[in-house]
This record gives C-alpha cells, sequence and structure tokens, in this order.
C-alpha cells in the first residue's frame, strides 16, 4: 500500500492562520471531489476557524480520563476505520495522554499515511527540537512540546503561513487569536514585534533550508528504499558544507574566528577550529589563556575546537579536513615572509595540493582598517 | 686575481647566507613572543556602546601600550543552560566587536575581546572577573537605565572588580554611541 501524501501547515506562532489554511484547502479538496473527513480539529474558540469547519465531516473524538480530568483526543481507531481519502489533523507536537496508541500526535499521523490515507496538519516552529532552544534564546520561552525534525523532513509539502508581525498583533488586538482578557497578557510576554520577528525570520529560513534540501533529493531519484531513508541519510551528504578555520592561540585568532562563525552561519554549515599544536610545546602562560578564551568563544558560537598536535601542520589539516568532511578551510594572513622563508610554497598553497579535492581554502584578510575610515 | 674574487664571493654568500637564517630565527621568535601587556576590560551590552567609553578606554590603552578587552556581556534565559550556544546572542555581539576593533586599529591599539554568558549582564561580568585578569574597568554609568550600568551595577563593581575602575558619568555626549552600522 503506497503510504499517503503528506503535508504540513507551518507558522512562526499561534493566530497566523496555519489551521484556517489547512481547512481552505481541505474545502478545495472536498470541492474537488474527494472524500475528506477532520480527524482533529484545534478551533481555540476562534469564530472564523470554527466557521471555516462547517460542511467538512468530523470524526468524533474519544474521551480520555487523565488525572483528574477528562481529556478530548484524536480516535485513531475510528479515523482508521473510517478512511477518508484524505484527513485534517490539526496539531502535530500535541502530545497525548498515557494510555493511548501513541506518546505524540505526529506518530498518530504516521500511521494514518501508513494507511494510505493523505494527511493535512499544522505545526509551530518553535515545536520543531533543533529550533527550540534558538527560539527559547530569541523569546525566552521554552516549549515543552516538542517533534524531531524527521517530522518535517518526511512531509511531502511543507507551506508557510507568513504574516508579518504587525498584522499578527493587530489580529491579537482584535481578538482573533485569544479572549479579550488574554490579550494584553499575550502583548506582554510572547507577541512582541521583536519576538515575532526572529520567530519570523527562523520560520522562514527552515522552510528555505527544506526546499533546498527536497530539490537536492529529486536529483537521487536512482536511489532504493524508502522516501524516509533517502531524506534522512542523503541530505547531509549532499548540503552538508563543513567550515574548518584555522587559529592560533593569540588574540588575533578571535577575529577570524568570528569571520567563520558568520560565513558558516550564512552557509548553514557547521564549524570547526583547528590548533595545530606543536608537539612537546605545554600549554601555558599566555599560550593558555587565549586557548580557554578560543574554547569559551566555540562554545558560545556552537563551534568546535580541536588541538592536534602535530609538527607539520599541512599533514594535521589535511587528515583533519579528511576526518571531519571539511569543505571549506579558512586561515588568516600569515606575517610577511623573511629571509630563507621567502622560499618556502606559501601555506594555502600546500593545503590546496594536499587536501582532497573539491575543499575550498580562504584567506581572511587582516581588515584593520577600513578604506575611508577615520 | 680569479682566486681572490671567489674567496671574496664565497665570503659574502656565507654572509648572506647567515642573514637570511638569522633574520627567518627572528621572525619565529617573534610571533612566538608572550605578550605581556596591561589590559583595559570595557564591558558592553546590547547594540551600541558609548563612543565617550571606547575613545576612553582606546586613549587609556594607547597611553599605557596596553591592549583593549571588550567584553560583550550576554544574558542567556534561565531555561538553557548557561554554557549553551546562543547565536542570537553572538550575531548581535559580532558586529559590535567589529565595529571597536576598527577603531582601535585605527589608533594602533591591540585588541582581545570576549563574549561572556550569565543569568544577567552583572552575573557575565562576574563570570569574566573570575577567569580573566586585567588592568582597568572602563564602564559608561547611564541616567535612562536603557543602556549601559545602572548604579547598582556600578557599586556592585566597585566592589569585587580586582582592578581599577573608571566610570564615565553620563554626559552629553553619551548621545554618539558607537554602533555597527556605523562601523
Amino acid at each position: 500500500m503506497d503510504r499517503g501524501h503528506y503535508k504540513i501547515f507551518l507558522g512562526m506562532a499561534a493566530g497566523v492562520g496555519k489551521t484556517y489554511r489547512m481547512l481552505q484547502e481541505g474545502h478545495a479538496e472536498a470541492a474537488a471531489g474527494r472524500d475528506v473527513a477532520i480527524g482533529y480539529l484545534e478551533p481555540h474558540k476562534r469564530r472564523e476557524t470554527s466557521d471555516q469547519a462547517r460542511g467538512l465531516e468530523v470524526v468524533p473524538r474519544r474521551s480520555v480520563p487523565y488525572r483528574e480530568v477528562t481529556a478530548e483526543e484524536m480516535n485513531l481507531p475510528a479515523l482508521l476505520a473510517r478512511r477518508p481519502e484524505l484527513a485534517l489533523i490539526d496539531e502535530l507536537a500535541h502530545s497525548n495522554p498515557p494510555g493511548l496508541e501513541h506518546g505524540k500526535r505526529y506518530e498518530d499521523i504516521a500511521d494514518v499515511l501508513a494507511a494510505g490515507i493523505d494527511v493535512f496538519s499544522t505545526v509551530n516552529v518553535q515545536h520543531l527540537e533543533s529550533l527550540n532552544d534558538r527560539v527559547a534564546e530569541l523569546t525566552g520561552v521554552t516549549v515543552r512540546e516538542t517533534v524531531p525534525d524527521s517530522v518535517l523532513a518526511t512531509a511531502d509539502e511543507v507551506v508557510l503561513i507568513d504574516l508579518t508581525p504587525e498584522a499578527l498583533i493587530a489580529r491579537l488586538r482584535a481578538g482573533k487569536i485569544y479572549p479579550g482578557e488574554n490579550i494584553q497578557a499575550a502583548l506582554d510576554n510572547f507577541f512582541r514585534i521583536e519576538n515575532l520577528a526572529a520567530l519570523r525570520e527562523v520560520s522562514l529560513r527552515q522552510v528555505a533550508e527544506d526546499v533546498e534540501s527536497k530539490r537536492l533529493t529529486l536529483h537521487q531519484a536512482e536511489q532504493v528504499g524508502t522516501r524516509e531513508e533517502r531524506v534522512a541519510e542523503e541530505v547531509p551528504k549532499a548540503v552538508g558544507e563543513r567550515l574548518l578555520a584555522l587559529i592560533r592561540p593569540q588574540p588575533s585568532s578571535q577575529r577570524l574566528v568570528r569571520r567563520a562563525w558568520r560565513s558558516a552561519q550564512r552557509l548553514g554549515t557547521d564549524l570547526d577550529l583547528l590548533w595545530v599544536k606543536p608537539p612537546g610545546k605545554p600549554i601555558e602562560g599566555e599560550v593558555e589563556r587565549q586557548v580557554t578564551a578560543l574554547r569559551r568563544l566555540a562554545s558560545v558560537l556552537g563551534a568546535t575546537l580541536l588541538i592536534e598536535e602535530h609538527d607539520d601542520v599541512v599533514a594535521a589539516v589535511a587528515r583533519v579536513v579528511r576526518e571531519r568532511g571539511s569543505t571549506y578551510i579558512m586561515g588568516g594572513e600569515s606575517l610577511p615572509a623573511r629571509g630563507l622563508a621567502r622560499l618556502r610554497t606559501p601555506l594555502p598553497q600546500k593545503l590546496m595540493r594536499a587536501t582532497p579535492p573539491g575543499v575550498d581554502v580562504r584567506i581572511v584578510a587582516h581588515r584593520g582598517l577600513k578604506d575611508g575610515e577615520s | 686575481m680569479i682566486e681572490h674574487f671567489l674567496v671574496g664571493f664565497a665570503l659574502l654568500l656565507g654572509l648572506f647566507g647567515g642573514y637570511l637564517i638569522a633574520s627567518s630565527r627572528w621572525q619565529g621568535k617573534r610571533s612566538e613572543r608572550p605578550e605581556d601587556v596591561r589590559r583595559i576590560l570595557l564591558p558592553f551590552t546590547g547594540t551600541e556602546i558609548s563612543r565617550r567609553a571606547v575613545d576612553a578606554a582606546l586613549r587609556l590603552a594607547r597611553a599605557e601600550s596596553g591592549t583593549l578587552m571588550p567584553a560583550y556581556l550576554a544574558a542567556v534565559p534561565k531555561q538553557l543552560p548557561l554554557d549553551c550556544a546562543i547565536p542570537a546572542e553572538a550575531a548581535k555581539a559580532m558586529p559590535m566587536l567589529e565595529a571597536i576593533e576598527q577603531r582601535a586599529a585605527a589608533q594602533g591599539v591591540p585588541v582581545d575581546s570576549r563574549i561572556e554568558r550569565g543569568r544577567s549582564y552583572r552575573h557575565a561580568l562576574a563570570r569574566l572577573l573570575e577567569h580573566e585578569t586585567f588592568d582597568r574597568v572602563v564602564v559608561s554609568a547611564t541616567a535612562t537605565g536603557a543602556a549601559g550600568f545602572s548604579g547598582d551595577d556600578l557599586v556592585w563593581l566597585l566592589d569585587k572588580a580586582p582592578a581599577e575602575v573608571l566610570i564615565l558619568r553620563p554626559g552629553p555626549s553619551d548621545e554618539a554611541r558607537l554602533t555597527a552600522s556605523r562601523a
């Protein structure tokens, strides 16, 4: 049996219109003659959303006693028995109470898809596991219900429901997201322009990366295995750049690290920092101080600091490049060569020869003073 | 005659070779020389810093042949581990540190910058005081509390910092701030 088609509506925050858009598309599918049913809908008491759901069949929820209350949850067995062509299932990051088939709704959805039923679902970007910390850092809010990023990767389509922060706040003020008594609290906490702008940027990047990875995966048509395996295994290889910055324990390396990190951010790559330490030289005094500073900076940036003891810098770099799968090497400018050093082959050329083909070598200029600055 | 020429030539060649070897060794030593210099700490938060504070720190560093240590203080939300990566804060710090370095480079002052994490700005500063050594701290007091350090922070700093603390009182020229966009 073919797996169902999976479409996820992704938003930056509650109230952008994910559920509404899902229902709109559900109606369009029904109008086109398909058998559509709502597996689970969470209208959050929003009249517009409830109105939009009218005319679509709803698979009744089931009551699940949990602690001292009764939760109304999606009825997975009933939905599988009903077997529509397309099921609309809201809030894929939701955690089920104990005793149900699965702990998470996205796992329920996997069963529905496996039964050959197409699924439309919704999620907010802060629920994605890899972005949870970043979102918490940006907004100060930690979301407890998270889903693995692979859930998004397994979707056939991801649709970003985009709204400007100003428009979302206007919707909030108009009472279209939360009831009146909760509006001010929401404005004071999560729904601030800077939070929403940051979340919007994260959402846009996430969808851009998803589009890029799917585009590259499509080129692997001759691959065998399930689609999930292809996405999980091949995307890191296909889009996985890795940047290696060659540093020394001295203050000027901090600037090189910053440049390398900014490049890594733009490329969406991981960053490794490598110091090839001369053998037998103890790490003490000023060197120790600088190594500690670099280690702390690496930790702040989420980079990896590597210290390799070797008397041949080029050989050590070449080995690390192969081991780490680096695709870019960045180094600082050398001091002007003097004496016999003038006769030596420059380090970048040696690196080009020693590293595998396809590895770029970039020298970061010492931009002590930009032209035209006073 | 030819013998004298050959001897002279060999002598010159030897002298030149000796110079090359000596100069390349000197170069090696030059790059390894430890830096035993005075350090001027310039802590700051946010995306702008008083230009007066930067200039004061640079004047001090230049007068004492010291190194300027600009330190961006980042507050980590309590939901996250203190030692977690903070890319959003780092993205704010980077352009500011670049801007300060550019200004320092224009005056020939070496820079050794830091980004320090803490639960609050004061906590980040306390962590910096714990593991770094410096000779002076330059901070800018603020009348508004919107930027710079509050009165409480400054009292705390005077009490805790194992170095001379130079506090710049709020002034009209505080409107001139160094921001990343100007760098």
